[in-house]
Parts: structure tokens; sequence; C-alpha cells
């Protein structure tokens, strides 16, 4: 069943286009992450879903309901927002019950949904006290119950965990795919964030200008991505991209070629110029790169060690290119090692349309 | 060198170092310029005539007499009136109270419009609202007179209430929108999500978060409106004359002995309005001004 569904949104302020004929069908249950660089049109596409803009065309269905010319407290949305735009004279039962109280629910049924969101969210303790009184996580939490208690259908989240330090962010994150897994409401999630959509997401839409570049399942995105823009965004550190021409079955850049045995076209392989995208986590290197189809002997320029694994620089076929490999490993400036990658996990694009071939 | 001192913990200053003493000596001066005449004002309402005659306008009284102050409250003449200053204050007081609420509740709302729900032509409105704020008052004298004519409040009470009102709004409407755009953009959308309207966010949201802007609006009107004597002495009629104009015709007359004691003690009552709402808000009014100032 459709939960929410945005269909051919438009949004212009005077001759700048934010939204460009968007659509998106987002089934009960889902949850969505809009995805993109800032002032790709993602937080207008919530507030618009949300009701608090008017779009200059096209519709929103939530619940199969056309709720385009509906107040944002008619549609059934929840919102969460960054600076978790608490009222601040309210305390947080307070905070909490507002909505209700503004839709007339009797006192029972309001103290009842308060103590349950309170519960799910674990700050009974915290339901007498003023926002400013509270720590930046607490906070949110908060804000999370207003969307909580008002019992919707659709969650929206703009950006919740941008104010929040880098441990908070973390474990609020998990916080919040717990609550998706309980609930099972439907959320839009909007961050620039990859590792929350990647982490958070059942689809990811990335956008950009306006225009939804790719909406996918992460994997899909990460592995398949459609156009050179998606590859580059996705994936940290970012992808390697080597230009040069599809030529017989193998890449050309410069006086070097790389095989293309394995990789899967979308059609037919035509000879055409073409980037080349390899993630630094798919370049081997040692003995695991040596029965790999690409493989070659390379310089380190830098090695970046993050605990965790260590990021290497060199230079193949002219481009210097980031590797990826374990964070024990012993490489330091100047080694020369044997790299590798096998060319079913790049990915090709044509040099004009930018296009996934 | 055994006494070198190695620098350690918070650097010693000078209490009396050379930018010290010319910072307080400047303020000093400054502050006995403005405080003098306060001073003399003063000295001068607690002597009797007598004493005054002998022109020593420093020295502090002989013999301290109230009787000035009884005489400006309740017995001085102007014209045939000899009520003293009483009626003048309780005329502005009846001025006073409606102009600044009417004024500050209308402006509190166009303001909160203005900067929460821009409708079309909203900044030409509020353009157009400030633009006024720099007409000269002599401007509208005239077409006032014939406008509360028309309307039937002229020489009556409410008619200069609505013309205090009215003259209040582009100050006023300009310092409460500039607060409401400072309160967070979100904080207005959660109330709409959250199904407040126009009023519930206004008067549940907006107004609790507030007070600050409030208190600056009301001592800006208060002082402003008090303080008033052209658009007194245009629309009302002598029997509602408020205080300053009363104390002008008090201290002006031409007639009789100049009671300079009387004078300088119905001035002092006349003023005390405005002084007693500075001293009491002095903090919230700094608060209020630089919370407004955040953002334009």
């Amino acid at each position: 069943m459709t939960s929410v569904l945005v269909k051919d949104l438009t949004l212009k302020f005077g001759a700048l286009t934010v939204l460009d004929n968007l659509n998106i069908d987002i089934p009960e249950g889902e949850f969505l992450v809009l995805l993109g660089a800032s002032g790709c049109g993602k937080s207008t596409l919530l507030n618009c879903i949300a009701g608090l803009l008017d779009p200059t065309d096209g519709e929103i269905h939530i619940n199969d309901r056309n709720v385009t010319w509906e107040e944002p407290s008619g549609r059934g949305i929840g919102m969460v927002f960054q600076s978790y735009a608490l009222y601040p004279q309210m305390t947080v039962e307070g905070n909490l019950s507002f909505g209700l109280k503004n839709a007339r629910m009797d006192k029972a049924e309001i103290r009842k949904r308060v103590a349950r969101a309170a519960e799910i969210l674990q700050i009974e303790p915290l339901l007498h006290r003023k926002p400013a009184a509270l720590s930046g996580g607490q906070r949110q939490r908060v804000a999370i119950g207003r969307a909580l208690v008002r019992d919707v259908d659709v969650f929206l989240f703009d950006e919740p965990l941008s104010n929040l330090d880098a441990k908070l962010r973390a474990d609020l994150r998990v916080e919040i795919k717990r609550l998706h897994h309980n609930l099972k409401n439907t959320m839009i999630y909007v961050t620039h964030d990859q590792v929350e959509a990647m982490t958070l997401a059942d689809r990811i839409a990335i956008m950009k200008s306006g225009i939804i570049q790719q909406l996918d399942t992460p994997t899909e995105i990460y592995n398949r991505p459609v156009n050179k823009y998606v590859a580059g965004f996705i994936g940290s550190p970012e992808i390697n991209f080597f230009e040069g021409a599809v030529e017989d079955g193998a890449f050309v850049t410069g006086d070097t070629q790389f095989t293309l045995a394995g990789y899967a076209f979308q059609g037919d392989a035509a000879n055409v110029p073409a980037w080349l995208g390899i993630r630094p986590e798919h370049i081997m290197s040692g003995d695991a790169a040596r029965d790999l189809p690409v493989s070659a002997e390379v310089q380190i320029d830098i090695v970046e060690p993050m605990g965790s694994d260590t990021l290497a620089w060199a230079s193949l076929a002219g481009v210097p290119i980031r590797i990826r490999m374990d964070g024990q490993a012993a490489v330091s400036t100047g080694d020369s090692i044997l790299i590798g990658f096998d060319p079913a996990r790049a990915s090709l694009f044509d040099k004009t349309t930018e296009l996934r071939i | 060198m055994a006494d070198v001192i190695t620098p350690r913990g918070p650097k010693p200053r000078r209490r009396f170092s050379r930018t010290n003493i010319m910072l307080y000596g400047t303020l000093i001066v400054v502050a006995a310029y403005y405080a003098l005449p306060l001073y003399v004002m003063i000295v001068t309402s607690l002597k009797g005539m007598p004493e005054i005659r002998i022109g020593n306008i420093f020295s502090p009284p002989v013999e301290i007499t109230y009787q000035p102050w009884v005489k400006a409250w309740a017995e001085a003449c102007t014209g045939i009136n000899c009520e003293g200053l009483s009626r003048g204050f309780w005329n502005s007081v009846k001025i006073l109270i409606p102009s600044v609420i009417l004024s500050i509740a209308i402006a509190s709302v166009n303001g909160y419009a203005l900067a929460n729900w821009k409708f079309k032509g909203s900044e030409v409105f509020f353009t157009i609202l400030i633009v006024g704020a720099f007409i000269p008052y002599q401007v509208m004298l005239y077409p006032l007179v014939i406008i509360l004519r028309e309307l039937g409040l002229y020489g009556n009470v409410w008619g200069l209430v609505l013309v205090h009102t009215v003259f209040g709004m582009p100050i006023l409407t300009l310092l409460f929108r500039n607060y409401f755009t400072s309160v967070p953009e979100e904080l207005f959308k959660a109330a709409r999500v959250d199904g407040a309207g126009f009023w519930g966010i206004y008067f549940r949201i907006m107004l609790p978060m507030s007070l600050p802007i409030f208190v600056v609006a009301i001592i800006l009107q208060v002082t402003g409106i008090w303080n008033d004597f052209l658009f007194g002495v245009i629309y009302t009629k002598p029997a509602d004359y408020p205080m300053t104009v009363q104390l002008n015709n008090i201290v002006n007359s031409v007639q009789g002995i100049k009671e300079y004691n009387v004078n300088m003690a119905a001035t002092l009552l006349t003023g005390l309005v405005p002084l007693i709402i500075y001293f009491a808000s002095g903090k919230l009014f700094v608060r209020g001004i630089a919370a407004g100032a955040v953002k334009g």
C-alpha cells in the first residue's frame, strides 16, 4: 500500500526552480532517506510533504488521500527539526501535549499518550523540565516524542542529528533505527550525511538541483550508481575516476589499458569516451591483487592511517588514486606495492551524458 | 636579579593607570554635567521664595519646605482653574493607558504577521509603514484635525488615543517584526505541524517568549506618550489637557510673580513617570533592545 505519493511536484521561487517535476512513491512502513548536498532541494521537498510550503504545481497524497491543500496538522504527519524547535516556555510535558491540546483531545488520552511516548524514548524523568535544562540529545528525544504522541502514520525528519556531536549522533542514529523497527511507520528522513543514509534507509533518494538522481536501496546505490554524480557523492573516501574510452572490451586511459572482463554493461558495449570509477575499498593490494584481472605495480605517495583502516595514495595511469587498506597494513611512503581490482566491481559512465554504461 | 617575577596566573593590572584616570575622569565630568541641573531643580523646589531670591542656586535649602510640591500638585492655577497639576496627571493617565495597550496590541500582531505569515505584498506593506515614520508630524496635523472632526472624535480623549496609536505604529511594528524574525523559523513550523493557527501561535508560542520586547515597547510608548505636548495641545480641549500641556501653562503664565520653587516641583512631578519607568526596567530595556537587534 502506498503511504506517501508525490506526483509531478514542482516548486519555484520566482525564476528559481527548486523542485523540478518530482515523482516518488513511498510504500507503507518504508524508511526513505533524501540525501544530497546543501541546496539540492531535499529539505524543500520535505517541507512540501509536511505542508509548510505551497508547491507551484503537483499533488501530494498521504494514505491515498490528496492532502495538497491540507494544513500540516491535517495531514497525519509528525515532524522533527534540526534545531529541535521545542517551545522554550513549556515543560517537556507541555511540549509533548501541545499538539494534542490543539486537537482538543480529552485529558486522560493526552496523559496516556505522553506517558507512552516518554516510556519509548526514556524521557520520563525529564517530563517536568524546561527545554533549556536539557542536553542536545535529550532535546532531540523530546522532539521525536512530540511527533510520536500524535500517533501519525508518517514521520518526517529534517536533519535531526546534524546539531549533535559525533558520539551522540551515532547513538541516536541507532535509536531511530530501532524506533522504526518497532513502530513500523513510514519515515522520510532528510540528511546530507551519507553514513546516516546508508545505515538507516530502506531506500535512498539522491537529489541534485531539485531532481532525484537515483532512488534505490543503499546497496544498489553503492554498487551500481546510475551516474557519475551519484558515484562521486556516495562513498567515503571518494571513488577513483579514470578518464578514457571503452575500446573493444577494454578501458583505455593514456598508455594504460584495463580489461573489462566481467563488467556488466547496461546494454551493448559500445566504443565511447567514458569515465571508469573504482572505489578505494575495491582496490586490493599484495597477494590479493595478484590474481585479479587488472593489476599494476604502484608507488605509495602518502599514507593516512585511521586505525580501523589505512588510506594510501598512489598514482596509477597518471591519476592520483586512493587505496583503502587494512588498518594493520605495514605500508609507508615510498613503498612499491602490487595493487589490482576486479572490473566487475567498477562503474563505467559515458563521458558526455555521465550515465552508467 | 633576584626580584624577577615569573609570569604566572592572571596578569596584574594597575588600578590607577593613565587610561583608567582618563576614562573615569571623563565619566565623572559627563555624569556631573547631566546630574547638576537635576540637583538644582530638587534643591530649588525645596526652598521658600525668600531663600530663592538670595540667588545661591547651588546651595542646599536652609529650611526645607514641601509647600511648593503641594502647591504644584493641588493648588497651582492655569487660567481660572486652580486644581494644580493633579488634573493634568489624571488626564495623562487616561490618555496613556488606552494608547499604550492599543498601540502595542496592534503593533505586536502586525510585527508577528509580517515576520511569520508573509503574504503577497507584505514587504511592500512593511516598507510603506516604515516610510510613514519619516514623514514629519507637522504635515499631518491639519489633515488629522479634519479626519478626527469627521469621525466625531475631535477634542475627545479617544481622538488623541487614536492619534498616539497611529503614530506609534511604524516604529513599534519594526521593533516587533525584527524580534519575531529572530525567533527560529522551525519553532513556528513545529507549531503549525502541531495544529496551532495564527492566534494559537501568537498567544501560546510567541507571546510567552517575547517579554523583553514588550517591555521595550511599553517603555518607548509610556515615555513617548507621557512626554507628548504637540498632539495633546492640538487634539484635546483644555479640560482634557495632559500633564505636559498643563505644566507649560503653569510655568509660562505671564501674570503674577514667578514661583520658581513651584515650577521646579511641577516639572519634577511631570518627569516622575518616565523616570520611574527607566529606573524600574533599565535592565530589561537593554536586554530587549539587544535581542531585537540580532536580526533585521
